[in-house]
């Protein structure tokens, strides 16, 4: 515990010593609020629908930024070697790394606040929908986080970490849309709809948060952050 | 023989290593005892860099055992680990933290916290001569401070077994002085193995020497020892004036000596004498005067570590 908490901290910290972080913060804001705004007049509802809409979308191109040379870096410069003779296990590694990403992720997020308070003020949202939808939002960053940490965990080229991990969730949000699944028969369908990333938002957009949602993101974030264990471990193969 | 756990730090046995169909390391047994300073040679791509990430638990051996303090490196990893210093081949650091930042992350990692931690970052500063440099960019410091941040970390939690892979790379000769010191020192009651491809910087340091090549060890003695064993086949050197033909069958016929080349260069002839224990500098200059040649030169030639080294780990 006390060695996780270590490396999230020297993680966390990594982000902020760079300009990486500000510049994340900034643009991330700007483009959502803007994004978002350009359609909430039109519109014309007192809600956060359109927002939460876009976060699948904007999260491709940011969860990857986020995670990309979480591995790659450590891999090129090499210092993977020392953190690995340290005396911390495998997956004290990979949790350390996965906290700092989801709190710098979550930061952002919650620095979106500007937005629910501008609607609270011009109309009378429903708060408790709002809540959940930012929960169901910062599940589901969480979830293409431990993707992008996987895809850099294979590679010492930050580029291809971050065009990998956006193909990644591309390919599993976009296998539950209908557009997909309506060409397919009907069992693969079902279960594509399922696996996918994408139908389980749609729910949380509107700010319906389903257990079977919070199992399936939870499940997506372990499975992957074991592969990231495993890639780790696979130095130790033959 | 067993060996008491007390004194031996650090024990290999018949540890093998395979990557694929590569052979990297090919059973190599050895011990290295408390108080010892091993340099450990080897051309590049003889198995160095790869036995030290075996010993520190970076990968594990094909076949074998590691035991570090009588703890066997597959069962308690993370015991061997906190008693390892490490700093590995082109030292590798997080370049973008600053000098002390990291050497708490480093600390806090070792389970050091608090007062503790302090006094020892305190003492890394002092003895590596990083006082000043505790707020800078680790990126932004020359190559030999980057050096001292390295070896700063490998010795942090002062550890029993300090393993340096080319620990002098980038430093000023004032540093390498002062460093090897700082080995020595270290050595009288810890054990410190010292990976590196400069001899006459290992001859300086280290008590012992193994010299591995092609995954093998092929020597292992006190740098004395080494060059002793290897004189065995030394030689003279001989510069004289006359013909090839004359001069080479007389000094292969004098007693003693095992080998003539004779190289030509310009009017001068060169002539590398190779003979066994026994010195034939006499006889090689009475050969020369009975035969009245002109001579320019006549020096013993004593092997160095290098000559070892060459002979060693050549074909």
């Amino acid at each position: 515990m006390r060695n996780i908490a270590a490396l999230f901290k020297k993680e966390f910290k990594a982000y902020f010593l760079s300009p990486i972080a500000y510049i994340f913060i900034t643009v991330y804001l700007i483009i959502t609020t803007f994004l978002f705004f350009q359609g909430f007049f039109i519109i014309n509802q007192a809600d956060m629908r359109g927002y939460f809409d876009l976060l699948p979308w904007v999260f491709l191109i940011f969860a990857p930024a986020i995670t990309m040379r979480s591995w790659a870096e450590e891999k090129k410069v090499k210092t993977l070697e020392l953190l690995l003779t340290w005396p911390v296990s495998d997956v004290e590694v990979v949790l350390g790394k996965f906290l700092a990403t989801f709190s710098l992720l979550a930061i952002v997020v919650v620095l979106s606040i500007s937005i629910p308070v501008t609607i609270a003020i011009i109309g009378h949202p429903d708060m408790g929908q709002i809540v959940g939808q930012y929960l169901g939002a910062l599940l589901m960053g969480a979830a293409y986080l431990a993707i992008g940490l996987w895809v850099s965990s294979m590679t010492e080229n930050q580029i291809v970490a971050f065009i990998l991990g956006a193909v990644a969730t591309f390919v599993l949000f976009i296998i539950s849309t209908s557009f997909v699944t309506m060409m397919l028969p009907p069992w693969l369908a079902g279960f594509l709809t399922y696996a996918g990333l994408g139908s389980h938002f749609e729910s949380i957009s509107r700010g319906v948060i389903d257990s079977r949602d919070i199992v399936y993101y939870l499940s997506v974030i372990g499975f992957f952050l074991f592969l990231n264990v495993c890639s780790l471990g696979s130095r130790k193969w033959e | 023989m067993t060996p008491s756990y007390d004194s031996v730090m650090l024990e290999l046995k018949n540890l093998d290593k395979n990557f694929g169909s590569v052979h990297a390391v090919k059973n190599i047994t050895f011990e290295v005892k408390k108080g010892e300073v091993l340099g450990f040679l080897g051309p590049n791509g003889a198995g160095k860099t790869t036995t030290m990430r075996i010993i520190t638990c970076f990968i594990p051996a094909s076949s074998g055992t590691v035991k570090v303090s009588g703890i066997d490196t597959r069962q308690n990893d993370l015991e061997v680990r906190k008693r390892i210093g490490y700093l590995p081949e082109n030292n590798p650091l997080y370049l973008d933290m600053l000098v002390d930042e990291y050497l708490k992350f480093v600390g806090e990692i070792r389970g050091l916290s608090g007062g503790g931690l302090r006094n020892r970052i305190d003492e890394m500063f002092q003895v590596c001569g990083l006082a000043k440099m505790a707020k800078r960019q680790i990126g932004k410091l020359s190559k030999g401070y980057k050096q001292r941040v390295g070896l700063a970390q490998a010795m942090l939690h002062n550890p029993d077994l300090l393993i340096l892979d080319e620990p002098m790379s980038g430093l000023d000769p004032n540093q390498i002085i002062e460093i090897r010191e700082l080995i020595k020192s270290m050595g009288r009651e810890k054990t410190v193995i010292y990976c590196s491809h400069i001899l006459s910087e290992v001859a300086a340091t280290c008590n012992r020497i193994l010299i591995i090549n092609e995954g093998s060890i092929v020597a292992s003695g006190t740098p004395d020892e080494l060059t002793a064993n290897a004189s065995a086949s030394s030689g003279y050197v001989l510069k004289v004036k006359g013909s090839k033909a004359a001069v080479e069958p007389k000094l292969s016929a004098i007693p003693g000596v095992t080998a003539v080349t004779v190289n030509e260069s310009g009017e001068w002839l060169e002539a590398i004498i190779t003979s066994g224990k026994e010195d034939v500098g006499e006889k090689i200059y009475k050969c020369v005067s009975e035969n009245g040649w002109s001579l320019a030169e006549l020096r013993r030639h004593s092997a160095s570590l290098e000559d070892v080294f060459t002979q060693l780990t050549r074909g």
